[in-house]
């Protein structure tokens, strides 16, 4: 009994987080430019979504474009600086350490509207003009402290003296550091790439600020644009169908790596 | 050949730049006005403006709501999945997880287009019931990872010496799952409080929340005001997070 209503909770809520979803869903397969209005069976919408063939042109596919290259940039720089970072962290001692920590959890205690007013008041200051640069610097930032935190794990893990190891067997610091700690580290990195990758995507309010007014527009922003034009764009049913399965799968495959890692380990 | 803890240098400049510095510059254009001259006034302003105050309060009366209705729901679905008894099963945790890695403004318009189509009229209570939407997840996964690594002995102890399972529940899980509850309220009250698309999407304008205020003086050239309401928002930030566990911050982080 106590089994059946637990479940029937669970499933309750899991409806409710899903209703919206799934409503979206099924209207992106009907022509209709009305959400809500079943007009019978089409895919039509998908094939505009790809054809670009669209009332607003190929802007939403441009905008997702947009998304995907800025997460992508971002979340390399991120991978790259938060790495080095967490090397020089770890080996850092004391107060210092404790100060770069500190430092650290800053972007991910602020909150993105934060971030955002906090950096777009930094480029009116230096008279930068905001742009495509001007958002991935932002998304660096808030970014790349994920990155050192998934790296720093795998350093306290490590065992320090198979750095000192290769050392002493005649590599060169380079080489040390290509063979031996890289191997080593990028798991974390990895995870950190990930994680910056999907942060960067899911990001609005920074890239709001930060876009300057050159008609930079990502899904996010596009999609705020649309809700206040009041018109959603119909195409975008079928392109959000798209990302739930995609995320979904990517979910999947990554919960199947922990469960096989997790049975090596 | 450098030593390596100076490897942390690079960062420290780039945070310094793009983290610190921008933060000092919100308190510089908060007390200065148009020209570059200190004033008071921006934040007078604030504290006789009562629309301004209204917001404010309207903003933090909601984030505690939400956030109360966020334990209430959330705490026993977390439970209940870090159950070994009543749930087994990876995929229904799964599920819950999912929401936190898409678009919150797709996730969003997808709730108010279907408050939309069932004719619901959008105001407070489509508000408070789509930011439930939004952040319950973000309180669930905090809960329920400090429910799965806790230490049964305890509860187990607890019981041999006569508890009642309420009794457990009360004097034991919940205590021990504090610090979970504190992250998940940290996750879900400042975003609350400082979101901007998610109230306007779900209210169609109609409630403005203490974000949307900030964004509405930025984007018209009113840096100064904008600039003092971010202020006093890095303020409650500082004084709410002095109540939570930063290290529970990065729930998402867990996930991989």
């Amino acid at each position: 009994m106590k089994k059946v209503l637990a479940k029937a909770y669970l499933y309750l809520l899991l409806a409710m987080l899903y209703a919206p979803l799934l409503f979206i869903a099924i209207f992106s397969f009907t022509e209709s430019r009305v959400l809500g209005n079943w007009t019978g069976f089409s895919t039509k919408l998908y094939v505009n979504l790809f054809s670009g063939g669209m009332n607003g042109g190929s802007s939403l596919l441009a905008a997702v474009e947009n998304t995907l290259l800025i997460a992508l940039i971002s979340a390399a720089f991120a991978t790259l600086l938060g790495t080095v970072a967490a090397i020089g962290i770890y080996n850092l001692k004391g107060r210092k350490k404790a100060a770069m920590q500190f430092l650290n959890n800053i972007p991910m205690i602020n909150p993105d509207i934060i971030t955002g007013v906090s950096l777009f008041l930094l480029f009116v200051f230096l008279h930068v003009s905001q742009g495509y640069a001007t958002v991935v610097l932002a998304h660096i930032t808030f970014c790349t402290p994920y990155v050192v935190l998934s790296v720093m794990p795998r350093l306290a893990q490590m065992n320090p003296n198979i750095y000192e190891a290769a050392l002493d067997l005649g590599a060169t610091p380079a080489q040390a550091l290509r063979k031996v700690l890289i191997p080593e580290l990028r798991p974390g990195m990895i995870s950190g790439f990930i994680l910056a990758f999907t942060m960067s995507l899911d990001d609005f309010a920074v890239t709001f600020f930060t876009r300057g007014t050159i008609g930079l527009e990502t899904l996010s922003t596009y999609i705020y644009a649309d809700a206040r034009k009041g018109g959603l764009t119909p195409e975008l049913r079928p392109l959000m169908t798209i990302i739930f399965l995609i995320v979904l799968i990517l979910l999947v495959v990554m919960n199947m790596r922990r469960e096989k890692m997790n049975k090596t380990n | 050949m450098i030593k390596r803890s100076y490897w942390s240098l690079p960062y420290l400049i780039f945070m310094v730049m793009f983290v610190v510095l921008p933060l000092i510059l919100i308190a510089v254009y908060a007390f200065q006005d148009g020209s570059g001259h200190f004033t008071l006034a921006n934040i007078t302003r604030f504290f006789t403006d009562s629309d301004s105050l209204q917001t404010f309060a309207l903003s933090i009366e909601i984030a505690i709501e939400n956030t109360l209705i966020c334990i209430l729901l959330g705490y026993p679905a977390a439970w209940i999945l870090a159950n070994r008894k009543l749930n087994r099963s990876a995929v229904t945790v799964m599920l819950f997880i999912m929401p936190m890695w898409i678009n919150a403004l797709m996730r969003t318009l997808a709730t108010a287009e279907l408050f939309n189509m069932l004719g619901f009229t959008l105001g407070k209570g489509t508000l408070l019931f789509g930011m439930v939407y939004d952040y319950i997840p973000f309180m669930i996964y905090p809960i329920y990872n400090i429910l799965m690594k806790m230490d049964n002995s305890y509860a187990e102890a607890a019981e041999d010496l006569g508890a009642t399972p309420w009794k457990v529940f009360w004097k034991i899980t919940v205590p021990l799952s504090m610090p979970g509850v504190m992250s998940g309220v940290l996750m879900v009250f400042m975003p609350t409080v400082s979101t901007f698309a998610i109230s306007e999407f779900l209210t169609n304008n109609k409630i403005k929340l203490f974000g949307t205020i900030i964004q509405e003086n930025i984007n018209s050239s009113m840096w100064n005001y904008g600039a003092a309401l971010a202020f006093i928002m890095l303020l409650i930030i500082g004084i709410t997070s002095l109540f939570g566990d930063n290290k529970e911050t990065q729930a998402e982080g867990g996930l991989i």
